[in-house]
Order: C-alpha cells, then structure tokens, then sequence
C-alpha cells in the first residue's frame, strides 16, 4: 500500500468512524426514550386502573 | 444508498488526478463534507432567525440539532483536510493559510454555541440567546466560503471558480454524487436526532402530567 492509499483509505475511514459512533448515540438513545415510555404507559395504566375500580361502599340494614 | 454509489464512483470508476495521484480522491469527501457543514449553518441560521421573527415553535431546537450536526461535519472537513494536507503538501496544517485558519475559526465559533447554550437554564432566555449567537455565527459561513477564492497564498487549491468546476466530465459527475450523498446524510441524520429530541420533550412533559 503506497502512502497516498494509506492516507486516503484513512481519511475515508475517519469519516465512516465518526458516523458509525453518531449512530450508535442516537440509537442508544432512543432506546432509553422507549424504554421511559413503556415506564410511562405502565404508570398510566395502573392510574387508570386505580380509578376504574368501584367504590366499597357500607351496606344499610334495615332497622325496625 | 447514495453514500456507497458515491464510494463505488470515487474507487472503481472516476480516473486518478493527474497532478496528486492517488490522494486527490479524498477530494470527493472533504468538499462535500465541508459544504454539507456550510448548508447546517446556513439552516440551522435560517431556523434561529424563524424563531426570533415569527417564534415559529420548535424552531429554536431545530436550529440547536442543525449547528450540532454542522459542528460533527466541520470537525470531519478539519479531519480529512488535515489528512489530504499531510498527503499533499507533507504538514498537517499550516497557519499561514487564511482560509484553514477562517475555517477553524467558524468551527470554533460554532463549538462555543454549546457552552453558552448549556449555560443558560431551559426557556425562552436560553433559545433567544442562541438563536442570537447562531445568526451572528453565520455571518463567518460566506467569509470561509470566499476566502479561498480570495486568499493569497494559493496553498488551498481552487476547483470551482467564475469559469466553472476545473476538472473533467466523470470527476464532476462523481463530485454531484458525493454531494448528494453527503447531504442526504446529513438530512437523515437531522430528522433522526430531531425525533428523538421532539420525543424526549414530549416524554417530559408526559412525566410531569403523570408525577
């Protein structure tokens, strides 16, 4: 390999490494933002479970 | 797609430069990856000012997104320039050359929008504030732009002048490609992080409903 091939292959390379790096970053990102919303749609759920569920409410025997 | 149309272009079909050899072909990056940094200014500028006029909303981050990815292309401009420069003229860099020294100045500039930006707490305060900053910065862009075609010192070869691109039919063809190419990555890269910052935002907001 002739040093200008070695220059250029490293020139091609650096750009390659800085993309690759910037998509790993986004990717892992948006894998921390799905899982805060999968966080958020459970606590939503149970909130509207809790909300859903009757109200116990004392019986009223008769009296006389 | 056009990204490897672009690489099969540059290695298997555009001849080699007379004059440089082999190294000539970073030429087919470094260029469009330097204007690709320009065009980010340029609309992350467009963006900045959008928000001060009209307060169109969600302009401000999409000015923020836009500069953060011409700060990742100019550092690959500096990077391969600094390659090709070792390659071709045998130094790394050289602070003679107007024209290098403009550019790092614009990049330096633009590295510096992240630190006032973080500095100040979220609001309107810190998107006026940078939304200011990004349009004084852009001022540099045409500076940078037309140093090279009025620099003295001819180090930096000039390919585009009044005349047209000085090179042949299949180099130009391969040049429009890498150009494409370039800036449809940055487009792609753009949409990306700004989904994923519009997304994060709205899971904030969603967390405070929910807390």
């Amino acid at each position: 390999m002739s040093s200008g091939e070695k220059y250029v292959a490293a020139a091609y390379l650096v750009v390659f490494a800085f993309v690759l790096v910037y998509v790993l970053i986004i990717g892992l990102k948006l894998q921390r933002l799905q899982r805060e919303l999968a966080e958020l749609a459970a606590r939503a759920r149970a909130r509207r479970l809790e909300e859903e569920e009757p109200v116990e409410r004392p019986e009223v025997t008769p009296v006389g | 797609m056009l990204v490897c149309a672009a690489v099969s272009l540059i290695f298997f079909w555009v001849p080699e430069d007379a004059d440089q050899g082999f190294s000539q072909k970073i030429f087919y990056f470094h260029v469009p990856i330097a204007i690709t940094a320009y065009a980010c200014f340029g609309w992350g500028a467009l963006k900045a000012f959008l928000h001060l006029w009209k307060r169109s909303p969600g302009a401000d981050i999409e000015s923020y997104v836009a500069i953060h990815l011409g700060v990742i292309f100019g550092a690959l401009t500096l990077v391969t320039g600094s390659i090709w420069a070792r390659a071709s003229w045998g130094v790394w860099w050289t602070w003679s050359s107007k024209q290098l020294v403009l550019f790092l100045v614009l990049f330096l500039f633009y590295a510096a929008y992240f630190m006032l930006r973080f500095s100040v707490d979220p609001g309107p305060a810190r998107a006026n504030v940078s939304a200011v900053y990004a349009l004084f910065g852009v001022v540099l862009v045409p500076i940078s732009f037309l140093a090279i075609r009025l620099a003295d010192d001819f180090i930096h070869p000039v390919v585009f002048d009044s005349n047209g691109p000085n090179m042949a039919g299949s180099m130009f063809f391969t040049f429009c490609v890498s150009l494409a190419a370039m800036l449809s990555l940055a487009g792609a890269l753009y949409q990306t992080e700004l989904a994923g910052k519009r997304l994060d935002a709205t899971l904030r907001e969603l967390r405070e409903v929910l807390a």
